[in-house]
């Protein structure tokens, strides 16, 4: 690959400090949008190069990200360089030992699976009811976790193995795999926890950092994240479709109708198979059957819902803005997300059944490499980051949960300031300012029961649409 | 063909070695009858109703793991028996799921592997009869010093393993239909097996017209199927056997046992053939493909079919002969060799074809996407860093280096990210 930002053209000199020894290195792609067409190399790279060299030492220039002051650029690009050796290590000891963890996780899911669903038959017997719930529920977490995800990520894509094709992998959920594939893979992943690029903040429908400006919709934050902890699957299903935009009157439903076509076609699917067929099978037991089914995706939902939370948005994971982020480099790059992710603590089953997205900083360090690696890796990074003196978050998951409800219940009401800013923005409306001045008097208690409403109303909504 | 390592496929003839593959597979077929397509069970499995409660996945997904012999879509094989006729090779009878299709003799199926967690299908060419009656496949499998799957097939090949199968393929390689009365068949090497199954699924049909079956090895310890040929031979009045050896010093070393009696039988048949200049009817054939080897197994130039699958050099003796002489008999040929990888600089630019759309451009060192977009393309893409494998395309044919690590690799189908792919040499992608 050339290198064309290795060397960014930037107005101003101290961020501009990007060394030659960077260049080896594959350079942070530019946006989609932003990309010159063609995607040439940019012309003034050689000058710029020649502007900042003179610089001489650029070791003590600070480094473009507002979270770690002490890392200059070189020291962004030297961590980058030890991830990269890191992935290297594993890349090329891919193996025998992959492809059999992999191939006795999905022995396990499909054993579950079929069993649960046998079980369930009988779900009239409450025994039965329960051990087939939690049968089926777990496959279920196997199937979009440590299977769908890693496998989507094309992890295992060396394996060569048609059924764990990153790209034609399908899961046992609501959302359609190929719009996954561009929300998360490339969105997020890519963006991650850039405020206004990687829609993971927020789902686009909660107010998830203080950069998100504040309106009076956001009360219901609370009511929003129940509801969408309760049906996530409908909830990813729906994220590429960018719903966010309904509020501000610019979704075009004519451009989406396609993605809505897959969508329906998949949650059709879904439905037909745990709602309508496994229940009729069971003859008069089928009430029986549907109840669990439904449970057992709700426990699902549940649980990913939770460790997908608690990746990025616990307490101290940083949070990055466009203009930090312009010019990054691979080396700014990883230290975003180390800096973006959090991981959870706990034992191996605990690993596998979140897919190892409990190791979320070396699963966004290293997204293509195997996940059951992550743990092994882990001591590696931790170890660089004591030497780089950044920060490695982790802690357990109902305390990093906790955090994050409390990030959600803050952000729903806002500070004095944050409402002086929605009453100035010129595009709040009369009725906002009175609005604001009657909920400046009223309780702040009304919020969660109007917002939990108005969450039930606007996922039904969204669901319909679908 | 595509056969990149060098196993031969064979059929396999029952175990006792008697005659043809026809007694083997008809004792096995009772205990089979249960598994094949016919069963009530599989036909519910191969139901719409069946596909949605699996959805989203298949229901071979779930059937390899209760039922591996079942199977409603994908083709898979069970290993039966392992059978080493020389240090060299392994035969392998695999009892195939009831979605196999049955083959025509000469085509070639390719076989999924893995081998340290990595999928590996390579072809190869049944060499059992094709016949309906014949309801296992054999293949041959020549040990390749470099080959991943030749060397792991030969290593740890047991029954009870099972391995991935495509349906069979190639179209002009196969008998004809209706068949000519005389039929000649040339094969060196590994190159055997294919035209060995021809020569058993005439055998079974019971084709009365003449056969002669030239055959070329480097030595009598190379002879695949040396028993089978014999045992063929024998049985068939019509049928004639010439195995000749290309490196053995001595008449003695030539003079391998299955030979003779291999030959015996077509000096004494009607069909003897004319004597050559400085042999007698009876002389053993030696040396390489030439005139005189020809003028034994096809004297007379009518109502024949010829077939020859070997070595590139023995494929290409035998198509000269035949338009130097002017033959009007087809003759129809197969490569049987591994594919040759050039040694490539790592920097080494070639030309980049980006075959769905039909531009080809002169490799300039950047990424395929990159050169994809300045050809004019638009490639699907997304990150452009190599995380989110949107950009994922096909690898019709070439290497590229991975611009991160540096290494080279890709083989054809393989998909590939190329956004952080260069071209190395020169490379088809499917764009």
């Amino acid at each position: 690959m050339s290198t064309p930002t290795a060397t960014p053209t930037h107005s101003d000199d101290e961020f501009k400090a990007v060394p030659k020894s960077d260049r080896p290195l594959s350079p942070k792609a530019p946006d989609r949008e932003s990309r010159p067409a063609g995607g040439s190399t940019r012309a003034t790279a050689s000058t710029d190069v020649a502007v900042a060299a003179p610089g001489g030492d650029t070791s003590k220039t600070p480094g473009p990200l507002h979270a770690v002051p002490h890392m200059s650029q070189d020291m962004l690009d030297a961590f980058g360089r030890e991830m990269e050796a890191i992935r290297k290590k594993h890349l090329a000891d891919r193996g025998e030992r992959d492809a059999t963890y992999i191939r006795s996780v999905i022995k396990a899911q499909r054993r579950l699976e079929i069993g649960g669903r046998a079980l369930l038959e009988f779900a009239w017997v409450p025994p039965f009811w329960l051990a087939g719930v939690a049968a089926l529920s777990a496959s279920k977490i196997l199937d979009n976790m440590e299977i769908g995800h890693n496998v989507m990520h094309g992890q295992y894509d060396w394996m060569q193995d048609d059924e764990l094709n990153g790209r034609t992998f399908e899961w046992d959920t609501a959302c359609p795999a190929d719009q996954w594939r561009h929300s998360h893979n490339y969105m997020h992943h890519t963006h991650t926890n850039i405020v206004g690029k990687d829609r993971d903040i927020g789902y686009g429908i909660l107010r998830m950092s203080p950069d998100q400006p504040w309106e009076p919709y956001f009360l219901g934050n609370l009511g929003y994240v129940s509801a969408l902890a309760l049906l996530f699957e409908y909830g990813v299903a729906v994220h590429d479709l960018e719903t966010e935009e309904l509020r501000t009157g610019t979704w075009d439903v004519r451009e989406r109708l396609p993605m809505l076509k897959a969508i329906w076609d998949k949650v059709k699917g879904q439905a037909l198979k745990d709602y309508v067929l496994f229940p009729l099978l069971a003859g008069p037991g089928a009430p029986a059957t549907l109840t669990a089914n439904v449970t057992a995706n709700i426990v699902r939902n549940l649980w990913t819902f939770s460790i997908i939370f608690c990746g990025h948005f616990p307490d101290g994971v940083e949070e990055f803005t466009e203009e930090e982020t312009a010019d990054e480099t691979r080396g700014g790059w990883y230290v975003r997300q180390l800096l973006g992710s959090a991981n959870l603590t706990g034992g191996k089953l605990f690993h596998v059944m979140s897919g190892n997205l409990s190791f979320q900083i070396e699963h966004h360090l290293f997204p293509d490499i195997p996940a059951h690696r992550y743990a092994e890796i882990s001591v590696d990074v931790k170890e660089a980051c004591e030497r780089y003196g950044l920060d490695y978050h982790s802690g357990p998951l109902p305390y990093q949960l906790f955090t994050v409800f409390r990030k959600i219940a803050r952000l729903s009401v806002p500070t004095a300031a944050e409402l002086q800013d929605y009453v100035d923005a010129p595009r709040t409306g009369r009725v906002g300012k009175v609005a604001v001045g009657v909920a400046r008097t009223a309780a702040a208690g009304a919020k969660g029961a109007a917002g939990l409403i108005a969450g039930a109303v606007s996922s039904r909504r969204s669901t319909a649409a679908a | 063909m595509t056969a990149s390592a060098l196993p031969l496929i064979l059929d396999r003839s029952a175990p006792g070695g008697s005659g043809s593959s026809a007694s083997g597979s008809g004792a096995a077929s009772p205990r089979r009858s249960g598994a094949r397509r016919g069963g009530l069970a599989q036909r519910l499995l191969g139901t719409k109703v069946a596909d949605a409660l699996a959805g989203p996945h298949d229901v071979d997904h779930y059937l390899e793991l209760l039922q591996p012999t079942w199977a409603v879509r994908r083709i898979r094989g069970e290993i039966v028996a392992v059978r080493h006729q020389n240090t060299d090779s392994v035969t392998l009878t695999l009892r195939p799921t009831g979605t196999w299709p049955g083959f025509r003799a000469g085509q070639h199926v390719e076989i999924s592997v893995d081998v340290d967690g990595v999928r590996h299908r390579r072809s190869y060419s049944p060499s059992a009869s094709a016949h309906p009656r014949t309801k296992e496949i054999e293949l041959t499998v020549r040990r390749h010093p470099e080959g991943v799957v030749s060397r792991y097939l030969k290593e740890h090949a047991t029954p009870g393993m099972f391995v991935g199968l495509s349906v069979p393929r190639g179209e002009d390689f196969v008998l004809p239909d209706p068949r000519p009365s005389r039929i000649v068949l040339i094969s060196g090497g590994s190159g055997i097996t294919p035209v060995l199954s021809m020569l058993r699924t005439l055998t079974d049909e019971g084709h009365d017209g003449p056969i002669a079956f030239l055959h070329y090895a480097r030595s009598a310890a190379d002879v695949l199927y040396a028993g089978d040929l014999e045992r063929i031979a024998a049985a068939h009045p019509n049928v004639a056997v010439h195995v000749v050896t290309t490196r053995d010093a001595g008449p003695s070393a030539t003079d391998a046992p299955f030979t003779d009696p291999a030959d015996a039988p077509l000096a004494g048949s009607p069909d003897a053939p004319t004597p050559g200049p400085a042999a007698g009817a009876r002389a053993r054939l030696t040396g390489r493909f030439g005139r005189e080897h020809l003028a034994r197994v096809l004297p007379a130039d009518a109502d024949a079919a010829a077939f020859v699958c070997g070595p590139g050099a023995l494929v290409e003796a035998v198509r000269s002969l035949w338009a130097d002489e002017g033959l009007a008999t087809p003759l129809r040929f197969e490569h049987f060799a591994p594919p040759v990888l050039p040694d490539l600089d790592p920097g080494q630019l070639g030309t980049v074809t980006f075959a769905g759309s039909g531009i080809a451009a002169e490799a300039d060192g950047s990424t395929l996407l990159e050169q994809a977009e300045a050809a004019g393309l638009s490639p699907v893409n997304g990150c452009r860093m190599g995380i989110c494998l949107t950009c994922k395309c096909t690898l019709n044919s070439g290497v590229v280096r991975d611009t991160l690590s540096g290494e080279i690799g890709g083989t054809p189908g393989e998909e590939i990210r190329i956004c952080v792919s260069a071209p190395v040499g020169d490379v088809s992608v499917a764009l």
